[in-house]
Protein backbone atom coordinates (compact mmCIF):
# COMPACT_ATOMS: atom_id res chain seq x y z
CA UNK A 1 0.00 0.00 0.00
CA UNK A 2 3.10 2.17 -0.24
CA UNK A 3 2.40 6.07 -1.87
CA UNK A 4 4.85 7.11 -3.86
CA UNK A 5 3.62 10.47 -4.65
CA UNK A 6 3.11 10.98 -0.48
CA UNK A 7 5.78 12.22 1.73
CA UNK A 8 8.08 9.48 3.82
CA UNK A 9 7.21 9.56 6.95
CA UNK A 10 11.07 9.32 8.32
CA UNK A 11 12.21 11.76 6.00
CA UNK A 12 10.07 14.45 7.33
CA UNK A 13 11.05 13.40 10.70
CA UNK A 14 14.44 13.87 9.65
CA UNK A 15 13.73 17.54 8.54
CA UNK A 16 12.27 17.98 12.06
CA UNK A 17 14.91 16.71 13.69
CA UNK A 18 17.25 18.92 11.60
CA UNK A 19 15.10 22.50 12.46
CA UNK A 20 14.56 20.99 15.64
CA UNK A 21 16.52 23.54 18.93
CA UNK A 22 15.22 23.30 22.17
CA UNK A 23 11.71 22.13 21.47
CA UNK A 24 9.63 19.80 23.42
CA UNK A 25 8.66 17.13 20.61
CA UNK A 26 5.67 14.51 22.19
CA UNK A 27 5.16 11.40 19.69
CA UNK A 28 3.37 8.57 19.61
CA UNK A 29 2.63 5.38 18.06
CA UNK A 30 4.32 5.31 14.54
CA UNK A 31 5.64 8.68 14.98
CA UNK A 32 7.50 7.37 18.17
CA UNK A 33 8.98 4.47 16.28
CA UNK A 34 10.83 6.36 13.72
CA UNK A 35 11.65 9.33 16.54
CA UNK A 36 13.49 6.70 18.95
CA UNK A 37 15.88 6.13 16.01
CA UNK A 38 16.40 9.46 15.12
CA UNK A 39 16.33 11.75 18.59
CA UNK A 40 17.62 11.36 22.31
CA UNK A 41 17.14 14.88 23.26
CA UNK A 42 16.10 15.25 26.94
CA UNK A 43 13.01 17.13 25.78
CA UNK A 44 12.14 13.92 23.81
CA UNK A 45 8.82 12.68 25.09
CA UNK A 46 8.47 9.16 23.15
CA UNK A 47 4.65 8.40 24.74
CA UNK A 48 4.86 4.91 24.70
CA UNK A 49 3.00 2.97 26.36
CA UNK A 50 -0.07 5.45 25.35
CA UNK A 51 -3.37 6.22 25.55
CA UNK A 52 -4.74 5.99 21.67
CA UNK A 53 -5.50 9.94 21.26
CA UNK A 54 -4.09 11.43 24.14
CA UNK A 55 -0.22 12.93 22.82
CA UNK A 56 -2.35 16.05 21.64
CA UNK A 57 -4.05 16.44 25.36
CA UNK A 58 -0.76 15.54 27.47
CA UNK A 59 1.49 18.10 24.75
CA UNK A 60 -1.40 20.88 25.72
CA UNK A 61 -0.76 20.07 29.72
CA UNK A 62 2.82 20.69 28.93
CA UNK A 63 2.68 23.95 26.84
CA UNK A 64 0.04 25.49 29.01
CA UNK A 65 2.55 24.41 32.30
CA UNK A 66 6.10 25.63 30.42
CA UNK A 67 4.60 28.76 28.40
CA UNK A 68 8.39 29.60 27.51
CA UNK A 69 8.95 26.62 25.55
CA UNK A 70 7.98 25.50 22.29
CA UNK A 71 6.12 22.03 22.28
CA UNK A 72 5.79 20.18 19.03
CA UNK A 73 2.97 17.10 18.96
CA UNK A 74 3.92 14.20 16.59
CA UNK A 75 0.24 12.66 15.80
CA UNK A 76 -1.27 10.22 13.31
CA UNK A 77 -4.12 10.61 11.88
CA UNK A 78 -6.29 7.50 13.48
CA UNK A 79 -4.75 9.06 17.04
CA UNK A 80 -6.18 12.27 16.30
CA UNK A 81 -9.84 10.74 14.76
CA UNK A 82 -10.13 8.62 18.35
CA UNK A 83 -9.90 12.09 20.09
CA UNK A 84 -10.89 14.87 17.60
CA UNK A 85 -12.13 16.83 20.45
CA UNK A 86 -8.69 17.63 21.94
CA UNK A 87 -8.65 20.37 18.46
CA UNK A 88 -11.21 22.30 20.52
CA UNK A 89 -9.40 22.14 23.94
CA UNK A 90 -6.43 23.34 22.56
CA UNK A 91 -7.81 26.25 20.92
CA UNK A 92 -9.75 27.22 23.81
CA UNK A 93 -6.94 27.82 25.01
CA UNK A 94 -5.19 29.16 22.63
CA UNK A 95 -1.43 28.71 23.86
CA UNK A 96 1.04 30.23 21.68
CA UNK A 97 3.46 27.87 21.84
CA UNK A 98 2.09 24.76 20.45
CA UNK A 99 2.36 23.01 17.50
CA UNK A 100 0.52 19.99 16.34
CA UNK A 101 2.33 17.74 13.08
CA UNK A 102 -0.67 15.83 11.50
CA UNK A 103 0.97 12.54 10.25
CA UNK A 104 -1.55 11.54 8.33
CA UNK A 105 -1.42 8.19 6.28
CA UNK A 106 -5.21 7.08 6.31
CA UNK A 107 -4.38 3.73 7.96
CA UNK A 108 -4.19 2.75 11.45
CA UNK A 109 -0.73 1.61 10.26
CA UNK A 110 0.64 -0.66 13.03
CA UNK A 111 -2.02 -2.82 13.20
CA UNK A 112 -2.20 -4.03 9.70
CA UNK A 113 -2.89 -0.56 7.76
CA UNK A 114 -6.84 -0.94 8.07
CA UNK A 115 -8.36 2.35 6.75
CA UNK A 116 -9.52 5.16 9.53
CA UNK A 117 -13.01 6.59 8.88
CA UNK A 118 -11.64 9.70 7.80
CA UNK A 119 -9.59 7.68 4.53
CA UNK A 120 -10.39 7.92 0.96
CA UNK A 121 -9.83 4.15 0.96
CA UNK A 122 -12.78 4.05 3.40
CA UNK A 123 -15.28 6.63 2.33
CA UNK A 124 -14.60 6.37 -1.07
CA UNK A 125 -12.21 8.86 -4.11
CA UNK A 126 -12.69 12.28 -3.12
CA UNK A 127 -14.27 11.71 -0.01
CA UNK A 128 -11.16 11.56 2.60
CA UNK A 129 -11.70 14.22 5.34
CA UNK A 130 -9.62 17.58 5.05
CA UNK A 131 -8.34 17.97 8.20
CA UNK A 132 -6.80 21.58 7.51
CA UNK A 133 -10.67 22.54 7.29
CA UNK A 134 -11.22 20.78 10.78
CA UNK A 135 -8.28 22.57 12.15
CA UNK A 136 -9.46 26.64 10.67
CA UNK A 137 -13.07 25.38 11.92
CA UNK A 138 -11.76 24.61 15.04
CA UNK A 139 -9.37 27.97 15.78
CA UNK A 140 -6.16 27.67 14.97
CA UNK A 141 -4.27 30.32 14.37
CA UNK A 142 -1.97 29.20 11.57
CA UNK A 143 -2.72 26.05 9.60
CA UNK A 144 -0.42 24.41 7.25
CA UNK A 145 -0.86 21.25 4.38
CA UNK A 146 2.01 20.18 2.80
CA UNK A 147 1.94 17.56 0.47
CA UNK A 148 5.31 16.88 -0.28
CA UNK A 149 8.97 16.54 1.48
CA UNK A 150 10.28 19.91 -0.44
CA UNK A 151 7.40 21.87 0.68
CA UNK A 152 8.05 20.80 3.95
CA UNK A 153 11.45 21.00 4.16
CA UNK A 154 11.31 24.65 2.25
CA UNK A 155 8.34 25.80 4.74
CA UNK A 156 9.41 24.32 7.99
CA UNK A 157 10.88 27.21 10.05
CA UNK A 158 7.64 29.05 8.93
CA UNK A 159 5.08 26.45 10.60
CA UNK A 160 7.40 26.67 13.76
CA UNK A 161 7.66 30.20 14.21
CA UNK A 162 4.03 31.17 12.88
CA UNK A 163 1.42 32.61 15.78
CA UNK A 164 0.19 29.67 17.41
CA UNK A 165 -1.45 27.21 18.63
CA UNK A 166 -0.56 26.24 14.79
CA UNK A 167 -1.36 22.65 12.86
CA UNK A 168 0.74 21.53 10.47
CA UNK A 169 -0.83 18.37 7.95
CA UNK A 170 1.91 15.95 6.46
CA UNK A 171 0.07 13.73 4.00
CA UNK A 172 2.78 10.57 4.50
CA UNK A 173 3.20 7.71 3.46
CA UNK A 174 2.29 3.78 4.90
CA UNK A 175 5.46 2.36 5.49
CA UNK A 176 4.46 -1.29 4.81
CA UNK A 177 4.56 -4.25 7.54
CA UNK A 178 5.84 -1.73 10.60
CA UNK A 179 4.85 -2.37 14.02
CA UNK A 180 3.82 -0.90 16.56
CA UNK A 181 6.87 1.38 19.21
CA UNK A 182 8.06 -0.71 21.56
CA UNK A 183 8.57 0.99 24.86
CA UNK A 184 11.84 2.64 25.31
CA UNK A 185 12.47 1.92 29.02
CA UNK A 186 10.36 1.86 31.75
CA UNK A 187 7.57 4.59 31.74
CA UNK A 188 7.82 6.02 35.11
CA UNK A 189 11.86 6.69 35.53
CA UNK A 190 11.26 7.66 31.30
CA UNK A 191 8.74 10.75 32.98
CA UNK A 192 10.82 12.04 36.03
CA UNK A 193 13.35 12.48 33.60
CA UNK A 194 11.03 14.08 31.42
CA UNK A 195 9.39 16.36 33.90
CA UNK A 196 13.17 17.05 35.41
CA UNK A 197 14.36 18.52 31.41
CA UNK A 198 11.36 20.35 31.83
CA UNK A 199 11.39 22.13 34.60
CA UNK A 200 14.94 22.83 34.87
CA UNK A 201 15.69 26.52 33.53
CA UNK A 202 12.41 26.92 33.93
CA UNK B 1 -22.62 20.54 49.65
CA UNK B 2 -19.85 23.14 49.04
CA UNK B 3 -20.21 26.31 47.75
CA UNK B 4 -17.91 27.82 45.24
CA UNK B 5 -16.07 29.53 47.10
CA UNK B 6 -15.45 26.78 49.58
CA UNK B 7 -13.81 24.99 46.61
CA UNK B 8 -11.90 27.38 46.20
CA UNK B 9 -10.96 28.24 49.30
CA UNK B 10 -9.56 24.38 49.40
CA UNK B 11 -8.03 24.59 46.74
CA UNK B 12 -6.38 28.08 47.04
CA UNK B 13 -4.61 26.29 50.44
CA UNK B 14 -4.00 22.96 48.66
CA UNK B 15 -1.76 25.20 46.19
CA UNK B 16 -3.62 24.14 43.25
CA UNK B 17 -2.62 25.66 39.90
CA UNK B 18 -5.21 23.99 37.63
CA UNK B 19 -8.58 22.39 37.55
CA UNK B 20 -8.84 20.35 34.34
CA UNK B 21 -12.85 19.51 34.09
CA UNK B 22 -15.85 18.81 32.22
CA UNK B 23 -18.56 20.36 34.64
CA UNK B 24 -21.85 18.49 35.90
CA UNK B 25 -25.11 19.94 37.19
CA UNK B 26 -23.25 19.77 40.96
CA UNK B 27 -19.72 20.61 39.86
CA UNK B 28 -20.97 23.33 37.31
CA UNK B 29 -22.30 25.48 40.04
CA UNK B 30 -18.79 26.50 41.21
CA UNK B 31 -17.90 27.52 37.43
CA UNK B 32 -18.45 30.93 38.40
CA UNK B 33 -16.04 30.76 41.46
CA UNK B 34 -13.50 28.80 39.68
CA UNK B 35 -13.03 31.07 36.88
CA UNK B 36 -13.08 34.03 38.76
CA UNK B 37 -9.88 32.67 41.15
CA UNK B 38 -6.84 34.46 41.48
CA UNK B 39 -4.07 31.69 40.62
CA UNK B 40 -6.04 29.45 39.43
CA UNK B 41 -6.79 28.59 35.81
CA UNK B 42 -9.51 26.41 34.31
CA UNK B 43 -9.37 23.98 31.55
CA UNK B 44 -11.92 23.30 29.83
CA UNK B 45 -11.97 19.80 27.88
CA UNK B 46 -14.46 18.16 25.83
CA UNK B 47 -13.93 14.54 27.28
CA UNK B 48 -13.32 13.09 30.04
CA UNK B 49 -10.58 11.44 28.65
CA UNK B 50 -8.54 14.20 27.89
CA UNK B 51 -8.56 15.51 31.54
CA UNK B 52 -5.73 12.44 32.70
CA UNK B 53 -3.11 13.22 29.69
CA UNK B 54 -4.08 17.14 30.01
CA UNK B 55 -3.59 17.21 33.69
CA UNK B 56 -0.17 14.90 33.32
CA UNK B 57 1.17 17.33 31.13
CA UNK B 58 0.50 20.43 32.98
CA UNK B 59 2.03 18.12 36.32
CA UNK B 60 5.42 16.92 34.27
CA UNK B 61 5.46 20.43 33.27
CA UNK B 62 5.67 21.59 37.08
CA UNK B 63 2.18 22.62 37.72
CA UNK B 64 0.07 21.49 40.68
CA UNK B 65 -3.41 20.24 38.46
CA UNK B 66 -6.44 18.49 39.70
CA UNK B 67 -8.92 16.65 37.48
CA UNK B 68 -12.95 17.18 38.16
CA UNK B 69 -15.33 15.27 36.70
CA UNK B 70 -18.47 13.30 37.33
CA UNK B 71 -18.15 9.38 37.80
CA UNK B 72 -19.66 9.03 34.23
CA UNK B 73 -16.50 10.48 32.41
CA UNK B 74 -14.59 8.50 35.32
CA UNK B 75 -15.85 5.28 33.31
CA UNK B 76 -15.20 6.78 29.93
CA UNK B 77 -11.41 7.79 30.66
CA UNK B 78 -10.54 4.66 31.99
CA UNK B 79 -8.13 4.30 29.59
CA UNK B 80 -6.59 7.36 29.90
CA UNK B 81 -6.17 7.04 33.86
CA UNK B 82 -4.79 3.61 33.65
CA UNK B 83 -1.63 5.04 31.76
CA UNK B 84 -1.18 8.16 33.51
CA UNK B 85 -1.68 6.96 37.24
CA UNK B 86 -0.09 3.08 36.60
CA UNK B 87 1.86 3.19 33.31
CA UNK B 88 3.99 6.75 33.99
CA UNK B 89 2.66 6.74 37.54
CA UNK B 90 2.05 9.91 37.26
CA UNK B 91 0.18 10.80 40.74
CA UNK B 92 -3.13 12.89 40.27
CA UNK B 93 -5.41 13.35 42.13
CA UNK B 94 -9.42 14.14 41.32
CA UNK B 95 -12.27 15.12 42.40
CA UNK B 96 -15.09 12.75 41.25
CA UNK B 97 -19.09 13.69 40.98
CA UNK B 98 -21.16 10.71 42.46
CA UNK B 99 -24.27 10.77 40.57
CA UNK B 100 -27.57 10.02 42.40
CA UNK B 101 -25.91 9.10 45.99
CA UNK B 102 -27.70 11.72 48.09
CA UNK B 103 -31.28 10.62 45.56
CA UNK B 104 -31.79 9.01 42.83
CA UNK B 105 -35.04 10.59 41.77
CA UNK B 106 -33.91 12.14 38.40
CA UNK B 107 -32.56 8.55 37.53
CA UNK B 108 -33.70 5.89 39.76
CA UNK B 109 -31.55 2.86 40.22
CA UNK B 110 -28.91 5.00 38.46
CA UNK B 111 -26.07 1.98 37.66
CA UNK B 112 -23.57 5.10 37.55
CA UNK B 113 -24.10 5.23 40.98
CA UNK B 114 -23.72 1.74 41.56
CA UNK B 115 -20.77 1.46 39.75
CA UNK B 116 -18.46 4.21 40.83
CA UNK B 117 -16.82 3.05 44.17
CA UNK B 118 -15.99 -0.62 42.38
CA UNK B 119 -14.61 1.30 39.58
CA UNK B 120 -12.46 2.97 41.68
CA UNK B 121 -11.52 -0.10 43.45
CA UNK B 122 -10.59 -1.97 40.18
CA UNK B 123 -8.40 1.31 39.29
CA UNK B 124 -6.71 1.37 42.83
CA UNK B 125 -7.13 4.68 43.52
CA UNK B 126 -7.43 5.60 46.88
CA UNK B 127 -10.43 7.86 47.46
CA UNK B 128 -12.66 9.39 50.47
CA UNK B 129 -16.43 9.39 50.33
CA UNK B 130 -17.30 13.09 50.70
CA UNK B 131 -21.13 12.61 51.56
CA UNK B 132 -21.55 15.23 54.29
CA UNK B 133 -20.55 19.43 54.30
CA UNK B 134 -18.46 18.69 57.28
CA UNK B 135 -16.15 16.73 55.25
CA UNK B 136 -14.39 18.98 53.18
CA UNK B 137 -11.04 19.17 55.94
CA UNK B 138 -11.30 15.31 55.07
CA UNK B 139 -10.45 16.35 51.19
CA UNK B 140 -7.82 18.97 52.22
CA UNK B 141 -6.21 15.56 54.41
CA UNK B 142 -6.57 12.81 51.82
CA UNK B 143 -5.12 15.21 49.04
CA UNK B 144 -2.09 16.23 51.06
CA UNK B 145 -1.95 12.48 52.51
CA UNK B 146 -1.60 11.62 48.72
CA UNK B 147 0.43 14.04 47.62
CA UNK B 148 3.32 13.45 50.39
CA UNK B 149 3.04 9.21 49.58
CA UNK B 150 3.37 9.97 45.58
CA UNK B 151 0.13 8.44 44.97
CA UNK B 152 -3.00 9.27 42.77
CA UNK B 153 -6.35 9.94 44.95
CA UNK B 154 -9.68 10.86 44.90
CA UNK B 155 -12.74 12.89 46.43
CA UNK B 156 -15.83 11.21 46.04
CA UNK B 157 -18.52 14.18 45.81
CA UNK B 158 -21.75 12.57 46.64
CA UNK B 159 -24.63 14.58 44.51
CA UNK B 160 -27.99 14.55 44.53
CA UNK B 161 -29.09 14.95 41.28
CA UNK B 162 -27.65 13.94 37.40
Amino acid sequence: MTDNNRICPVEALEVLRAHRTEEVVVTTMGTSREWMRLSAHPLDFNYVPSSMGQATSLGLGVALAQPNRKVVVCNGDGSMLMNLGTLVTITAQAPANYTLILFENGAYEVTGAQGTPGSETVRGPGRAIDYADIARGCGFESVFQFDTLDDWRSNIANALNAAGPTFVWLKVALIPGSEGPKSPGPSPERATRFAAALQSGS
Amino acid sequence: MFTGSEIVDLLTRLGISHVVWIPDSTLGMWDEALSAAENLEVVRVCREGETWPVAAGLALGGATPVVMIQCTGLFESGDALRNILHDYKVPLFAFIGYRSYLSDATIPNDSACKYAEPILDVWNIDYRLIDVPEKLAVIEEHYRSCREAGQPGAALIAEGKA
